[in-house]
C-alpha cells in the first residue's frame, strides 16, 4: 500500500486540529469548566497560530535524538569526574541553589502545562501546551540526572524534593509557581508562558548557563542547551497566547494587563536569587546583575511592550522600581545569605579583594558606599571572632515570602515597609509590587505559608536552629555556614591537591 | 477586589494570633542599621512591659552591632505601625496599641551604622 507523504501544512491539521470534534451530548461549558471564570472571552478558537506546526511524531523524532545525545554527555561528564573541572567548588553553591530552586518548579510546570491542555477548549493551544507539559517532564528528569552526580561530591542536594516544601527561601520559588498553578488557565499561561518564559527567561537561562560554561560545569551547559531549544517554543507560546487574548476580544485587554503587572513583579522578585548568583556565586564572572538587567529587560523588554502597545499593553507596573533597584538588589540579597547562612543548605562567603574590586568597578555609584563598609565589618569580625550570623528570624514580605530586605525605590538606605488592613490582621509586604498583588486577591494571600511564622507556630520541628534543619533535612556543620570552614572546600583542596595559597592564586586568575 | 473563582473563596487565614501559643508576633526594625538584612520577627506575650522588651529582647537581636553600645535611650525615636510612638516602658505591649503583627522601628539618631553607611 502506497500512501501519499503529507505536507508540513496537512499533517499539522490531521494531527492536531483534526483531532479536536464539536461535542454532541454534552455542553461545551460542563467539558471546560474552567475556560470562562477568569473573564477573558473568546470567539473563535481555531484563529490560534502555532508558528512551530508541531506534531507528535516530529516531536518524538527529534526530542529522542536530543535525549541521547544530552545523556551521553552527562554520562561522560560522570565517568571523567569532570565535576573537578569546575573554576572554584563555591560555584557548586550557585548550582545547589539553582538546582534545588527550580528543578521543582519545571515539575510543577508539567502539571501546569498538563492542566492547562485539558482546560483550554481549543485544539491549537490544547497541543501546544501538551508538548510543553512534556518538555518541562524532560527537564526536571535530565536536572535530577545532574543533581544525582552532584549529589555524590557536594553537600546540599540530597533531598531537594523535600527541601522544597520546607526550606525558607526555597518557598519563594514554591509559593510563585504555587500561585500561578491555582489560578485558571489563561493566568498559568499568562504567568509562566508570557512573564516568566518570553519577558524574563533570559535572565535565567543565560546569565546562568553562559555562567556554567564560564565556569567549566559542563553537565550543566548541556541541561541548560537541551532545555534552551525547547525554550524558543515555550516562548513562541507566550507570545502567541498574549496576542490571542489581545486579538479576540478588547474586553481582555485590561485583565490581561493586570496580570502582566502582576507576574512580572512576582517573577521580577524570584529572580533577586539569580541577581545574587551573578554577582556573587560564580568564581568567574560572566556580567553584572546591572548589565543583565539592562540587556535583557530594559533593551529587549522594551522592544517587547513597544510591540504590544497597538494593542493597548503598556510596560509593566512598577517597572521603573526594578531599574532604580538594579544596583543593589544583587548585594542585599547576597546580605540576607550572609545573615541567615546558618540555616541554608548553601554556603556562603564573603568576596575576596579581587572580587571586591569588581563590584565596586560594576557598581560605581552604590558598591563602595553601601556595601563594602559592610562587608569589611564582617571580613574583620570573621578573622577576630569568627564567622558573624544573625540569630534572629527575618520579617518576610507576605506575597513574595523574601525577608523584607529590599530598600526604598528612591533611597538605598532605608527598608522598604508596606502593609495593608484586611479583616482586622495586618499584612506587610517588601514593596508596593507586592503590597498590590495582595491587595487585589487578599483571600488568597492570607494563606501564605510563611517559613518564619510557621516556626513560630511549632509546625517545623522546633524553635531551635538545629532542630528546625533536622526537620529541613539539612546537617549542621554539613550542608550549612561558611564555605571556608566547609567540608565540601576541605574535599575540593584534597582532590584537587591545592594548598590554600594555590586555591588563592586560582581564584585571583578566575577574573582576570 | 476579590479572587475570581468557580466557588465560593474562602478560607481562614494561616496567621492568626490563636496559634502564637498565647504570643502575638512582632516585627522590630532598627533603621539604617542594614548589616541587620531585614526587620525581624518574634513571638512576645501581649503583655511584656515595653521596657523588657528593650531590655531582654532587643540586646539579643542587636548587640553584635558596633553602634549598640553607644545608643542612648532616651533619645531613640520610635515609630510603632509606621506612626511616631511614645513607649511607656511599665506598661504592656498590648495595652499601648502593638498588637498582633505590629512593627516596632526605632531610630537612634546621630548612629547611623558602619562607617555611617547604613550598615
Amino acid at each position: 500500500m502506497s500512501a501519499k507523504r503529507m505536507n508540513l501544512r496537512e499533517k499539522y491539521q490531521r494531527m492536531t486540529r483534526d483531532l479536536a470534534w464539536k461535542p454532541s451530548y454534552q455542553s461545551e461549558d460542563d467539558i471546560f469548566p474552567q475556560a470562562k471564570y477568569e473573564g477573558i472571552i473568546i470567539h473563535d478558537w481555531d484563529k490560534w497560530e502555532d508558528p512551530f506546526r508541531l506534531t507528535v511524531d516530529a516531536y518524538w523524532k527529534y526530542q529522542a535524538e536530543k535525549e541521547r545525545k544530552l545523556y551521553a554527555i552527562i554520562e561522560a561528564f560522570a565517568q571523567n569526574n569532570a565535576q573537578l573541572n569546575v573554576t572554584d567548588a563555591r560555584y557548586i553553591n550557585a548550582l545547589k541553589l539553582f538546582l534545588t530552586g527550580v528543578t521543582p518548579l519545571e515539575y510543577a510546570a508539567h502539571r501546569g502545562f498538563a492542566m492547562s491542555g485539558r482546560n483550554f477548549p481549543g485544539a491549537g493551544p490544547q497541543v501546544s501546551s501538551q508538548f510543553q507539559s512534556i518538555d518541562e517532564l524532560r527537564h526536571a528528569q535530565t536536572q535530577i540526572h545532574t543533581i544525582s552526580h552532584y549529589n555524590k561530591y557536594f553537600n546540599g542536594f540530597h533531598d531537594w524534593r523535600h527541601m522544597h516544601d520546607r526550606v525558607w527561601y526555597l518557598s519563594v520559588p514554591k509559593s510563585f509557581f504555587d500561585d500561578a498553578m491555582s489560578a485558571g488557565p489563561f493566568e498559568f499561561v499568562t504567568a509562566i508562558s508570557f512573564s516568566f518564559e518570553y519577558v524574563l527567561t533570559n535572565l535565567l537561562f543565560m546569565p546562568f548557563m553562559s555562567g556554567a560554561a564560564y565556569n567549566d560545569d559542563m553537565a550543566t551547559v548541556t541541561f541548560g542547551f537541551s532545555a534552551q531549544s525547547d525554550e524558543s517554543r515555550h516562548m513562541t507560546l507566550g507570545l502567541e497566547v498574549i496576542k490571542f487574548m489581545l486579538e479576540q476580544d478588547e474586553r481582555n485587554v485590561p485583565i490581561v494587563q493586570k496580570w502582566i503587572d502582576k507576574w512580572f513583579w512576582r517573577g521580577y522578585r524570584l529572580l533577586a536569587l539569580v541577581s545574587m548568583m551573578m554577582d556573587y556565586m560564580l568564581p568567574k564572572r560572566v556580567m553584572s546583575w546591572q548589565e543583565a538587567w539592562e540587556m535583557y529587560f530594559e533593551e529587549n523588554g522594551g522592544a517587547l511592550f513597544e510591540d504590544l502597545a497597538r494593542y493597548g499593553i503598556r510596560m509593566p507596573k512598577y517597572w521603573e522600581v526594578s531599574v532604580k533597584e538594579k544596583n543593589r538588589l544583587s548585594h542585599e540579597v547576597w546580605s540576607v545569605f550572609y545573615n541567615y547562612g546558618h540555616a541554608a543548605a548553601i554556603h556562603t562567603w564573603m568576596p575576596d579583594e579581587n572580587e571586591m574590586a569588581w563590584l565596586s568597578e560594576k557598581y560605581p555609584e552604590t558598591f563602595d558606599k553601601y556595601y563594602r563598609p559592610r562587608f569589611d565589618h564582617w571580613h574583620k569580625h570573621q578573622k577576630k571572632n569568627g564567622r558573624w550570623y544573625n540569630n534572629t528570624l527575618p520579617m518576610l514580605c507576605q506575597t513574595c515570602q523574601i525577608p523584607m530586605a529590599f530598600t526604598e525605590p528612591d533611597d538605598p538606605t532605608q527598608i522598604c515597609y508596606r502593609s495593608s488592613d484586611y479583616e482586622g490582621m495586618q499584612y506587610h509586604f517588601c514593596s508596593d509590587g507586592c503590597k498590590d498583588i495582595f491587595d487585589d486577591e487578599p483571600e488568597k494571600f492570607v494563606q501564605a505559608w510563611l517559613p518564619v511564622h510557621q516556626i513560630y507556630q511549632g509546625n517545623c520541628g522546633g524553635a531551635s536552629v538545629p532542630e528546625v534543619l533536622e526537620w529541613y533535612h539539612l546537617k549542621h556543620g554539613q550542608d550549612n555556614l561558611e564555605y571556608l570552614d566547609s567540608q565540601d572546600r576541605a574535599n575540593w583542596l584534597r582532590w584537587k591537591g591545592l594548598t590554600e595559597k594555590a586555591e588563592a592564586v586560582l581564584q585571583k586568575a578566575a577574573n582576570e | 477586589m476579590a479572587v475570581k473563582a468557580l466557588y465560593d473563596y474562602r478560607f481562614e487565614p494561616k496567621d492568626t494570633e490563636d496559634k502564637f501559643h498565647g504570643n502575638q508576633l512582632v516585627y522590630v526594625g532598627w533603621d539604617q542599621h542594614l548589616m541587620f538584612c531585614a526587620p525581624h520577627c518574634v513571638p512576645l506575650p501581649p503583655d511584656m512591659p515595653f521596657g523588657a522588651l528593650v531590655r531582654e529582647v532587643l540586646p539579643g537581636m542587636y548587640d553584635s552591632h558596633p553602634d549598640w553600645a553607644q545608643v542612648n535611650w532616651g533619645q531613640v525615636e520610635w515609630i510603632v505601625d509606621n506612626k511616631p510612638f511614645q513607649p511607656d516602658m511599665e506598661k504592656g505591649l498590648r495595652d499601648q496599641g502593638i498588637g498582633h503583627k505590629s512593627l516596632i522601628r526605632f531610630r537612634t539618631p546621630g548612629l547611623n551604622g558602619i562607617a555611617g553607611a547604613a550598615s
